[in-house]
């Protein structure tokens, strides 16, 4: 399962990221935010208006918004299945 | 005695390591460019609490040692002693932000891995705290194996301990390198050592996410934004009025003092009715433009703006553009050229270049002295009800209309002149902050100082240049002032082109001025009418009185209509060469507003006078 269709406030663990859907630009820029296999992130928000764009993420100690594009790219399991 | 040991700073952006570089160096630094690259080298010396003196070096933020910008390679360079020309540091300060460890120990471990003598700053520690967190630097010097010092580098904290550490750090075994272990280990060893290093922490996450579930909620967070944007709009007229009028009744005793006392010469006119005049009209719009900057620095300094951006993405997505390019427009309803300026953090370069391109048209702070004093004149000042005043929603129209021309636009550049890949969206949401009075004080305080001195140096002389030129040669008798002085002569050749739309001669006249700067088509046209005046042996009546009697209200929202488009400011078309590399650009911004400008003002005046208003 991909990270755009988790609930909001699920939390996950990165298990894989298709960095190949990425700009490489964007691709840095999520990995120096720690968007990156390993990490435990969640959905906080998602889209305006009834939209489903863009998502604001909850990774560590910090709120990252991206596009649902970038979600997409992003493999999660849940935290139980993988180990710490 | 060889060359002085140097140290280098290094660690991720938004550490503050150039905060501590600042309070470590004082004034004794030079800032210059690497050689072949345009990142900045700054450095500057420092004498440890050995009486040693070092050179201390700030390097570019980086996220790790494998570069991928240009700031990157020359942190990467640098530190490996590959950078030719460049010493290698002696000794390495790694600047961590305390309130974002989990990220910052990812590149710290790259890094210690190196066996450079090495120490840690455990930076900003009082933003930690008053965000909740407590950290224990001796947890994380057990496991990071060299000394960290908790620092606060806007307030001097732990600055003597940090240099006396960095003096006496050894050489280390040198740890596994990055193809050894990889990141994905480095990242989760990163959040055990972050999660061990906290003493307590109280439940400050959640107000913080309470108050983004409000106002990122998807039907209540525009609904806020927008809210919020009106109340500005509201607020920058009607707030002001009071100490606007104070002003303006300041310049008028001015203006009868100097009258009274001096006897009726050329010097007297110049300096009542070209300096008083002109430069007073534009400086009773101080109020008006700091109340826009008190909400456009406190939006800045509350993280409320990150948030605006999110909100608006979908928004801006629509025109092929992203939230990111929210906050240079925003900015840009202050001025322009901080605006273009800002549009330096969109990566993209099409998407910044479309921006550019759009930001003149949001309504900046320059324009509000010509739509103020037009829709004082011409809207009455009537309630529609729920406390809305006619004018403020006169106002909002015209900011309405700057913000959908640009949208517009925005849309057919990014499928013309600048087509290019979707543009994406990724940014962090900073923390919510109360903003702190003083920094709000002095940041208007600068606003308004640079509106000031505008007011002072282009407009006076601009003011004085037209006086002159309205004021020669003197007139026939029975003849009028304007008519047969220079400036009238060339506005008539002028006049001839904007006629059209709508536009007198007055109104031309204005438009040659305001090239400088678009507040002065008000000191213009108060200087020429005061010329008229006195001519006519008149009451110099209230600028808004000599408008109300010489032009029509459909002259008037032509005027307004003008303004919203046309690239009135020199300022703005130097700093668009400037971060465009070239003419290229400015003279298609240049040409594209000019024409949007005549067609709006023209389209605005024949509806109006077909609408019989």
């Amino acid at each position: 399962m991909t990270l755009d269709q988790q609930p909001i406030d699920q939390k996950v663990r990165i298990v894989a990221v298709d960095w190949d859907q990425l700009v490489p630009e964007e691709a840095r820029r999520l990995r120096a935010l720690g968007v990156d296999t390993g990490a435990q992130v969640s959905v906080s928000q998602r889209g305006v208006f009834g939209g489903r764009d863009p998502i604001a993420l909850r990774i560590g100690r910090m709120v990252v918004a991206v596009r649902r594009a970038h979600a997409a790219a992003i493999e999660v399991s849940d935290l139980e299945s993988t180990p710490a | 005695m060889s060359r002085p040991r140097k140290i280098a700073l290094v660690g991720n952006p938004n550490a503050g390591k150039s905060a501590l570089f600042n309070a470590l160096t004082g004034a004794r630094q030079k800032i210059a460019n690497y050689p072949g690259v345009t990142v900045e080298r700054k450095s500057g010396r420092l004498v440890l609490p050995t009486g040693e003196p070092v050179e201390l070096t700030d390097l570019p933020g980086a996220y790790g040692l494998d570069a991928t910008s240009p700031d990157e390679e020359v942190t990467s360079k640098v530190i490996r002693g590959e950078f030719p020309g460049e010493a290698e540091p002696d000794v390495l300060v790694v600047v961590l932000d305390a309130s974002n460890l989990e990220q910052h120990l990812v590149f710290a471990q790259e890094l210690l891995a190196l066996g450079k003598p090495t120490v840690i700053a455990l930076n900003m520690v009082d933003l930690a705290e008053r965000d909740g967190l407590v950290l224990d630097p001796a947890v994380l010097e057990e496991e990071l194996g060299v000394r960290v010092v908790p620092t606060v580098a806007v307030r001097r904290r732990g600055l003597t301990e940090l240099a006396e550490a960095a003096s006496s750090a050894g050489l280390r075994e040198p740890g596994p390198s990055l193809t050894e272990i990889g990141e994905t280990e480095r990242r989760v060893a990163a959040h055990a050592m972050a999660n061990g290093a906290i003493l307590s922490e109280t439940r400050q996450r959640r107000l913080h996410a309470r108050l983004d579930s409000v106002l990122l909620n998807p039907w209540a967070g525009p609904f806020v934004l927008f809210a919020l944007l009106f109340v500005i709009f509201q607020a920058v007229f009607a707030w002001a009025t009071p100490f606007a009028d104070a002003l303006e009744a300041g310049v008028g005793a001015l203006h009868d003092g100097v009258t009274g006392l001096m006897p009726a010469s050329f010097v007297r006119d110049l300096l009542t009715e070209g300096i008083i005049s002109g430069v007073g009209s534009v400086v009773v719009f101080l109020p008006q433009i700091v109340i826009l900057f008190a909400f456009i620095l406190a939006m800045e300094a509350s993280g409320y703006m990150a948030r605006a951006a999110f909100l608006m993405d979908r928004m801006m997505a629509s025109v092929g553009l992203s939230g990111r390019s929210f906050i240079p427009l925003l900015s840009s309803f202050a001025c322009a050229i901080p605006g273009i300026m800002a549009t330096r953090s969109i990566t993209d370069p099409k998407d910044r270049l479309t921006t550019i391109l759009i930001a003149p048209m949001m309504t900046c702070s320059a324009r509000l002295p010509v739509y103020a004093v037009i829709i004082a004149a011409f809207i009455p000042n009537e309630s529609v009800g729920w406390g809305v005043g006619l004018q403020g929603l006169v106002l909002f129209a015209l900011y309405v209309a700057g913000v959908l021309g640009a949208m517009l636009v925005a849309l057919i550049l990014r499928r013309s002149v600048t087509k290019g890949a979707a543009s994406g969206f990724i940014m962090e949401l900073p923390k919510y902050q109360l903003p702190r009075p003083g920094d709000l004080l002095l940041g208007l305080w600068q606003r308004a100082w640079i509106f000031l001195r505008r007011a002072g140096t282009i407009i006076f002389m601009v003011t004085v240049v037209l006086w002159i030129m309205l004021s020669f040669p003197r007139a026939e008798p029975g003849q009028s002032q304007v008519d047969a002085s220079f400036a009238g002569k060339i506005a008539n050749g002028l006049a001839v082109v904007v006629e059209p739309i709508g536009f007198n001669r007055d109104m031309a006249l204005a438009l040659i001025p305001a090239m400088a700067a678009r507040e002065v088509a008000v000191s213009s046209l108060a200087t020429t009418y005061a010329v008229d005046a006195s001519d006519e042996d008149e009451e110099a009546a209230e600028l808004g009185e000599q408008l109300k009697g010489r032009w029509t209200l459909p002259m008037a929202l032509a005027f307004l209509a003008w303004f919203v488009f046309a690239p009135q400011c020199m300022s703005t078309i130097a700093v668009t060469r400037r971060e465009t590399n070239g003419w290229k650009w400015p003279t298609f911004m240049l040409a594209y507003l000019f024409g949007l400008a005549y067609v709006a003002a023209g389209a605005t005046y024949w509806l109006a006078v077909w609408a019989g208003l």
